[in-house]
């Protein structure tokens, strides 16, 4: 067998993006392949840039160094084989219901056409439970019904790599909870990769098989663990991966250390 | 627990309670009481030459309207008033796209809706009168006026707010160019699109009348601000009345039933009204 080639390559990338008054370096150098079925979680603090390494990945920007590569390919622009679930409850559209905003992405994208995309849309929107709201539109949802839309809108296009940013931040713990659970099911039905981000330890823990760590201003990657969603003890450190985790992040002369010990 | 602890968990209202909560009921009851006012002040004063009463001025009306005159004035102001309101859109449409492709398009729709927002297009009519002479094109500027800036500031700003996920969503399944202006921004910005249509019309619709009480539109079939004023000279003031009382009507007609429609199956559809 031919050794495995990663699905997505993040390769030394170094991004930077203008404010009104900054040119601000989000990430610096970053690297992590991501393989087929991962899920892969983008895990710190904020302003280390995990986003704006998500929306790179997802081509809305250009690196100013370094490469991402899908399937060995160059990433330029937005495509279907690669697509983002936001965290605003406003990325459904409004004027479409439950069924058509399913549909809008794979019309558009020129995925599938008539009888064959409504099948398909339905049969995500069943996925996700929301059958029966197939013809709301989506102001009559709550916000984890629409969360769930937006996750059938993406696993419908059956991308190479669905991008989430953030998912469930805006939604109360309770449904948040509910949420993640139901995203792991799903998975285990369809084994789809994931390129996850957060800022929750707990989240990253439980969603992730592999999660890397990235020190803010600008985001380098700090260290690359691997979960299997139980927070288990550690036999060498006899800590939890959670507290593991939890230590890196917040011992902030470690990472002025590690910064300079890399300069 | 038993169930007559609660009081009342369900119970059909009155059928006048029900009658009371519909709108079109208490502004009917309203103008009722409006019109009797009128009714009776007019009796009292038993001046027609200044206050018809009511019904003097609903005779009048319907008489006019019998001959044909009233409806012959209304359809020649709302013909002008297409063409000023179609050219008017046509133009919005240009500028807002202009100026939401390029920069430059972008400071030149400011300044000039900052410029002739804020005048009102009737007193353009004097220079239209110069340029275009005295009949309908004269008018038709006006009205492109009238409609154009608040239309286009409108439009431009709902596709300013436009949320940037939105705009992410529609780039990610590979809507560029017209695709996107039509699939996603002209919808996500169609409460502010609908606000402009709305005062555009109002803005259009009095310039009109306003407009028409100077000069007939085209020589004899003047609309129906014309009529007004040919009425009033030959002191028939119930016709004066009956005039103003149909610019209401066509008024509240193109606002409840056009617009009325259109927000209920569109933005009140979408939960998108602000």
């Amino acid at each position: 067998m031919a050794p495995v080639q990663p699905l997505l390559q993040v390769d030394g990338v170094t991004l930077q993006y203008k404010t009104r008054e900054h040119l601000v370096t989000a990430t610096y150098r970053v690297s992590f392949d991501v393989h087929h079925s991962d899920r892969f979680v983008l895990l710190g603090p904020s302003g280390c840039g995990k986003s704006t390494l998500l929306k790179a990945v997802g081509g809305y920007l250009a690196p100013v160094e370094g490469r991402i590569r899908l399937k060995g390919r160059d990433v330029t622009r937005p495509g279907r084989d690669r697509v983002m679930v936001f965290q605003e409850f406003d990325q459904l559209l409004p004027w479409k219901t439950v069924r058509q905003n399913v549909m809008f992405a794979l019309l558009e994208s020129g995925t599938l056409a008539g009888r064959e995309a409504e099948e398909r849309a339905m049969t995500y929107i069943e996925k996700v439970n929301l059958t029966r709201f197939a013809d709301a539109y989506p102001h009559t949802l709550s916000g984890g019904m629409k969360q769930r839309v937006a996750i059938a809108r993406g696993m419908a296009m059956e991308p190479d790599v669905l991008l989430m940013d953030e998912p469930f931040a805006a939604l109360d713990a309770l449904t948040r909870r509910k949420m993640q659970d139901d995203l792991l099911q799903l998975w285990e039905g369809t084994g789809f990769t994931i390129l996850f981000v957060t800022h929750s330890i707990p989240e990253a823990v439980r969603i992730g098989n592999r999660v890397l760590l990235l020190s803010p201003h600008p985001g380098q990657v700090w260290a690359e663990l691997d979960s299997d969603g139980q927070d288990r003890v550690d036999s060498a450190t006899g800590r939890r991966l959670s507290e593991r985790i939890h230590d890196m992040l917040f011992a902030g002369h470690a990472v002025e250390d590690k910064a300079a010990a890399r300069a | 627990m038993r169930e007559q602890d609660f009081g009342v968990v369900r119970k059909p209202l009155s059928v006048l309670e029900r009658i009371y909560g519909n709108g079109f009921v208490r502004k009917g009851l309203i103008l009722a009481v409006l019109a009797a006012i009128w009714q009776v002040y007019g009796l009292y004063l038993d001046n027609p030459l200044l206050l018809p009463t009511f019904f003097a001025t609903l005779r009048s009306f319907f008489e006019r309207i019998a001959s044909g005159e009233l409806p012959l004035k209304a359809l020649t102001s709302i013909e002008v008033l297409l063409q000023g309101y179609a050219i008017g859109l046509a133009l919005a449409l240009v500028f807002t796209i202009a100026a939401i492709t390029t920069r430059i398009g972008n400071d030149l729709l400011e300044t000039l809706t900052a410029m002739f927002n804020p005048l009102p297009a009737i007193a353009l009519l004097p220079l239209a009168l110069i340029w275009f002479g005295l009949g309908s094109p004269s008018i038709v500027f006006v009205l492109v006026h009238a409609v154009l800036w608040p239309v286009a500031l409108n439009t431009h700003s709902g596709f300013q707010g436009v949320s940037g996920t939105l705009r992410m969503v529609g780039r990610n399944y590979g809507l560029s160019g017209v695709r996107y202006v039509w699939k996603i921004l002209i919808p996500a910005a169609f409460p502010s699109i609908l606000s402009g249509l709305k005062i555009g019309w109002a803005f259009a619709w009095r310039t009109l009348i306003a407009a028409e009480l100077v000069f007939g539109t085209t020589s004899g079939s003047g609309g129906l601000g014309w009529f007004i004023y040919e009425n009033k000279n030959t002191l028939d003031i119930p016709a004066v009345f009956a005039g103003l009382f149909t610019v209401i009507l066509i008024g509240l007609l193109v606002e409840s039933l056009i617009f009325r429609t259109v927000e209920r199956h569109t933005v009140r559809r979408w939960g998108m009204h602000v």
